[in-house]
């Protein structure tokens, strides 16, 4: 009796095993391994050519000590872009999500889908739509209005002038921002049970502010943190927008090149992989790192 | 006692009080959803209406020109466009059926059996949500060339079907399937793959559903694969053709400027499609997405 049911249980570890197996596999080919591998190539000198040479931490020191472009452009450019688009973009999203939970079902619908829509087009149409939108000359847009109203005399070469490139691609990342992070803190929003509402109109709170502070924010805490998430993923992985609208590698004086950018530009340019892959590694502990902040910030404490 | 009369989340009918809200996302959705009217125009607009200046924004008079040239376009290398959306429609649809099975089983694992490595494997899953695929772009390009995917349509489908985030969601979704439900089916002798398909894909269709949205956004949109992994032109896909149809048009192509208009909206139009069937699952699940 008690050796069949071993078996059952054997049998059953080995088909769970089986159902396991393509995703584990897929994950570790596609994010363990590579993940891994950017960590061992980080520390090797490698031009896809001859074998990897061990190289220490030499390609760090070398970020850290003489990569000039890095420490001028890349990384304050990577931190002015994530910090308004992370952020900002969920402030956006957390705060249109819940306007729209004030509002009747009908029209909500509809403003939702609306709201998600840009989050939903890949970059080759983002960049498709917004560089019509900032043309560089007369048929631009942008420049159309200003030339109209009498704003400016000559058209203004928004896409490969560093003075204009980053803000525009902070506004094109905003406008995409609401994505399933957004949809996720509308669906938190609208779940919070009613009672809870009644029950603090009850002990006193007064107005939508209270609400929102006391009773909706600590009701949703999973969906903010999941928004959270997505929201500094989102911010990350929208790295090829400045190449995309400016339409070079490197965009022009690097005045919208990210940290992806950077790897793409030694990874696939260059041919530096070992320094590339160094720099990976950095933007991954950066995402790592924010991600713990939002985890201290919205974790149910246990 | 007397009815609540808080300001209500969730309102069943129109009220003064709500107006404010309206003030704000009106002109916020009208913003967003600007540019999207403004492709729909460029697409249809006669070639001297896209010439025009000032441009004007709406189109006069209608044409489908820039699709008939679109259609009869070849790349500079001499693959036609039908080609590149056959590929599209292919890999999109490999891509997501099989990302669902993938998905579906192991949340399933993951779920109901009591595995001891369950724990482990769940936070090593959640941990992955905050994964960024391009900051790894290089080690996955020696990943793809080791295993000869390189130069096959297998390059586009296979690096995208491990979804962390499609895991998480659909797993959360069995969480709430009774176990005496599992129970009850195994006693009556039904095996893991009956379980699975008979009881638990019915039961997590939401989940299912906006699984198959996110993998469809990604993968339909996706032009790296195309740019990185495959040099035969036969094999790329049609969001990248888009990409070089831009490319282009940067030139002064003004001809470019309708195709691209009229292809972006061939890209765009089954994105919309696909969400506003699936709105109300989508957003049955997210109210499951939490994270603990």
């Amino acid at each position: 009796m008690l050796k069949k049911f071993k078996d059952t249980l054997a049998a059953d570890g080995f088909q769970a095993f089986l159902m396991l197996l393509p995703y584990a596999t897929l994950f570790s080919l596609f994010i363990a391994i590579p993940v891994a591998v950017a960590i061992g190539l980080s520390m090797t000198h490698f031009n896809v050519i001859q074998t990897p040479d061990f190289a220490g931490l030499s390609n760090y020191v070398r970020i850290l000590t003489q990569d000039e472009i890095f420490m001028k452009y890349i990384l304050p450019n990577t931190f002015k872009y994530s910090l308004i688009v992370g952020p900002g973009g969920y402030i956006l999203s957390f705060m249109f999500a819940w306007m729209l939970a004030q509002i009747q079902s009908g029209p909500r619908k509809y403003l939702t889908l609306i709201l998600y829509l840009p989050s939903m087009l890949g970059g080759v149409f983002i960049a498709v739509i917004w560089r019509t939108i900032f043309a560089g000359d007369k048929g631009g847009y942008i420049n159309a209005m200003l030339l109209e109203w009498n704003v400016i005399q000559t058209p203004i070469q928004f896409l490969i002038s560093p003075d204009y490139l980053m803000n525009i691609m902070i506004i094109v990342a905003l406008w995409s921002a609401m994505g399933i992070g957004f949809l996720a803190m509308l669906a938190g929003i609208l779940n919070v049970p009613e009672e809870l509402y009644e029950a603090a109109y009850i002990d006193g709170i007064k107005n939508k502010f209270q609400e929102l502070i006391y009773i909706t924010i600590p009701s949703m805490k999973p969906q903010m943190l999941f928004g959270a998430v997505m929201a500094i993923v989102g911010a990350f992985s929208t790295g090829y927008m400045g190449v995309a609208l400016s339409g070079a590698n490197p965009t022009p004086e690097y005045s919208g090149q990210l940290i992806y950018n950077h790897i793409e530009d030694f990874g696939f340019q260059r041919y530096e992989m070992g320094y590339a892959a160094a720099i990976s590694v950095i933007l991954l502990l950066i995402i790592w790192f924010l991600s713990r902040v939002s985890y201290k910030l919205f974790g149910e404490k246990d | 006692m007397a009815k609540f009369h808080g300001t209500k989340i969730n309102p069943d009918r129109f009220s003064t009080g709500q107006i404010k809200f309206y003030l704000i996302l009106l002109p916020v959705a009208i913003f967003m959803i600007l540019p999207v009217i403004y492709v729909v125009n460029q697409a249809f607009k006669p070639i001297d209406e896209l010439l025009l200046f000032p441009p004007r924004f709406l189109v006069q008079k209608p044409t489908a020109d820039n699709f008939s040239d679109l259609w009869r376009t070849a790349s500079t290398t001499g693959v036609p466009m039908t080609r590149y959306l056959f590929n599209s429609i292919l890999v999109t649809i490999l891509t997501v059926v099989l990302t669902i099975m993938i998905t579906v089983s192991s949340a399933y694992v993951l779920s109901k059996k009591k595995l001891k490595a369950n724990k482990v494997l769940l936070g090593i899953n959640q941990a992955a949500l905050m994964f960024v695929p391009i900051a790894v772009i290089i080690p996955r390009y020696f990943v793809i060339t080791t295993t000869g995917m390189n130069d096959t349509m297998w390059a586009h489908i296979i690096p995208l079907l491990a979804m962390p985030v499609g895991l998480f969601l659909v797993k959360q979704f069995v969480d709430q399937v009774p176990d005496a439900l599992i129970e009850a089916a195994r006693i009556e002798g039904a095996n893991d793959f009956k379980i699975l398909t008979k009881i638990i894909m019915p039961l997590t269709k939401p989940a299912i559903a906006t699984v198959a949205i996110l993998t469809f956004q990604v993968v339909w949109n996706y032009t790296e694969s195309s740019s990185l992994y495959i040099s035969n032109e036969t094999l790329k896909t049609f969001a990248f053709y888009l990409g070089s149809l831009t490319a282009r048009a940067q030139g002064n192509a003004v001809a470019g400027i309708g195709m691209a208009a009229a292809a972006s909206l061939i890209l765009f139009i089954p994105n919309l499609i696909i969400f506003i069937i699936m709105q109300s699952n989508v957003m049955d699940t997210m109210g499951h997405s939490g994270i603990k």
